[in-house]
């Protein structure tokens, strides 16, 4: 039912923007067309290609913010939730505590 | 006349013609509007309703570009109970990489926030390694699940039985102790998986116990908010409307008992939270067509006044899915793009 709902009306995760997008969602309290506009832009991609996996996993894979697929030496986990804390300019809980906690 | 294959609320499949088709969306819409005295759909709308659950395929979707965003309850407990025996650190890469999941769940389960209590510090390191590992937003999740606080279950008189022996005041002063008792435990836990990291904090269920189970939701949100003002809250809703178990009830001067979504969400906003997820639930012995008209009803008037994001709940036995174990794709798919094309939301 999850993977029908995700086919169906979901912005696909990592595999696009919704990652993304649900972030500035939970962190701004955007409604999520707001939110989609907002992540475009920061990208430099259209609102249409935030759900382009093909688009998306190239912006990613530039951008060093984690993807489907990792290649050696890429940002992943903790590491890309970083990038994506600049990259979107917003607060990400786990890496504000990641970085208190490192003393970084 | 042809025949279009559909559904009933159970799943079990049924051939109505075109008229059948139209007739069960009509009695969907008007039956919603009636109980919540909202608008019926429009005949723009039910004519969109027919045009996707008339359609010849096995699967439909929205157009590109009008995607929404999913959270999910109960999310690793869902990997669990099929049997497939993983730990909760990679049920939540199954979902990031594997399902297409925008955000997801790390939950205990036993899914309710008092049994949390006791072993949230057992609970917060699962948490904190899931988030070095993972890299979408992950929710900590569970229901106030207010019947765990009356007897046997609890230490307060059970309302269930104080109620039929006409012992109302009684009820309603049991009801207004468990609501204390709950605000507590979610506070507790709620702060705790913040601190140890957490994208936010969801509040499943909320309402199975009626009007006090709300209650104590809202109060549990205003605390967690205030205490840190960059915290996102989902509040996700147990059933269509609120139960007035206590009947008198109030948040911020409104009563609960009664409540529909599009009144739920006005008080979820004012509670502080970020997101709000309305429920309808699914009739098994009625169509799919008019369960999914009818929730679609319900769900329209609540976008309208939302002033927060709202992500209805579309899982087994509400939203128009089926109630099964598995939901047949064609339900589901056609449940998913009805709902995401006519109301104005944000998420699933």
């Amino acid at each position: 039912m999850a993977i029908t709902h995700a086919h169906a009306s979901g912005m696909g995760g990592m595999r696009g923007a919704g990652d993304l997008v649900a972030r500035v969602q939970m962190s701004k309290g955007m409604r999520t067309w707001e939110a989609k506009q907002y992540v475009a832009d920061k990208l430099g991609v259209a609102v249409a290609e935030l759900t382009d996996p093909v688009i998306m996993t190239e912006v990613r894979e530039d951008m060093n913010i984690g993807q489907i697929t990792p290649l050696p030496g890429c940002a992943k986990g903790i590491e890309a939730k970083f990038n994506i804390q600049k990259a979107l300019d917003i607060q990400i809980n786990c890496v504000d505590r990641f970085r208190k906690r490192a003393a970084i | 006349m042809a025949k279009i294959f559909s559904r009933y609320g159970d799943g079990t499949p049924l051939e109505l013609d075109e008229k059948e088709l139209m007739e069960e969306l009509h009695a969907g819409t008007e039956d919603a509007a009636d109980r919540a005295k909202v608008s019926t759909l429009t005949d723009d709308d039910l004519k969109h309703l027919y045009e996707i659950l008339a359609s010849p395929y096995k699967f439909v979707s929205v157009e590109p570009g009008k995607e929404v965003l999913l959270t999910y309850d109960a999310g690793t407990l869902k990997i669990r109970r099929v049997g497939v025996n993983v730990d909760r650190i990679q049920a939540l890469q199954i979902y990031e990489k594997i399902m297409g999941a925008d955000t997801m769940e790390l939950c205990h389960v036993d899914y309710s926030y008092k049994p949390l209590k006791p072993i949230v510090t057992m609970e917060q390191p699962i948490l904190e390694q899931a988030l070095l590992s993972t890299h979408i937003p992950l929710f900590y999740g569970a229901m106030p699940n207010l019947g765990l606080y009356s007897q046997p279950d609890g230490p307060f008189p059970n309302p269930a039985e104080l109620l039929p022996n006409g012992k109302i005041k009684e009820a309603r002063e049991s009801l207004e102790q468990t609501v204390e008792e709950a605000v507590r435990d979610i506070v507790f836990a709620g702060s705790a998986m913040y601190e140890s990291g957490a994208d936010g904090i969801n509040l499943d269920s909320v309402g199975a116990a009626g009007d006090a189970d709300f209650l104590a939701s809202l109060m549990a949100t205003k605390k967690l908010k205030e205490k840190y003002p960059d915290i996102c809250i989902e509040i996700g809703m147990a059933g269509e409307f609120i139960l007035g178990m206590h009947g008198e009830l109030e948040f911020e001067g409104t009563r609960l008992a009664g409540l529909y979504a599009h009144d739920q969400v006005r008080l979820a906003a004012q509670a502080g939270a970020t997101i709000f997820g309305p429920v309808v639930n699914t009739n098994t012995t009625e169509t799919s067509a008019w369960n999914l008209a009818r929730a679609i009803t319900f769900m329209k008037a609540c976008g309208e006044v939302a002033e927060i994001p709202i992500h209805p709940n579309m899982g087994m036995g509400v939203g128009a899915v089926p109630v099964n174990d598995h939901p047949p794709i064609d339900s589901v798919s056609r449940a998913s793009a009805a709902m995401t094309s006519l109301v104005r939301l944000d998420g699933l």
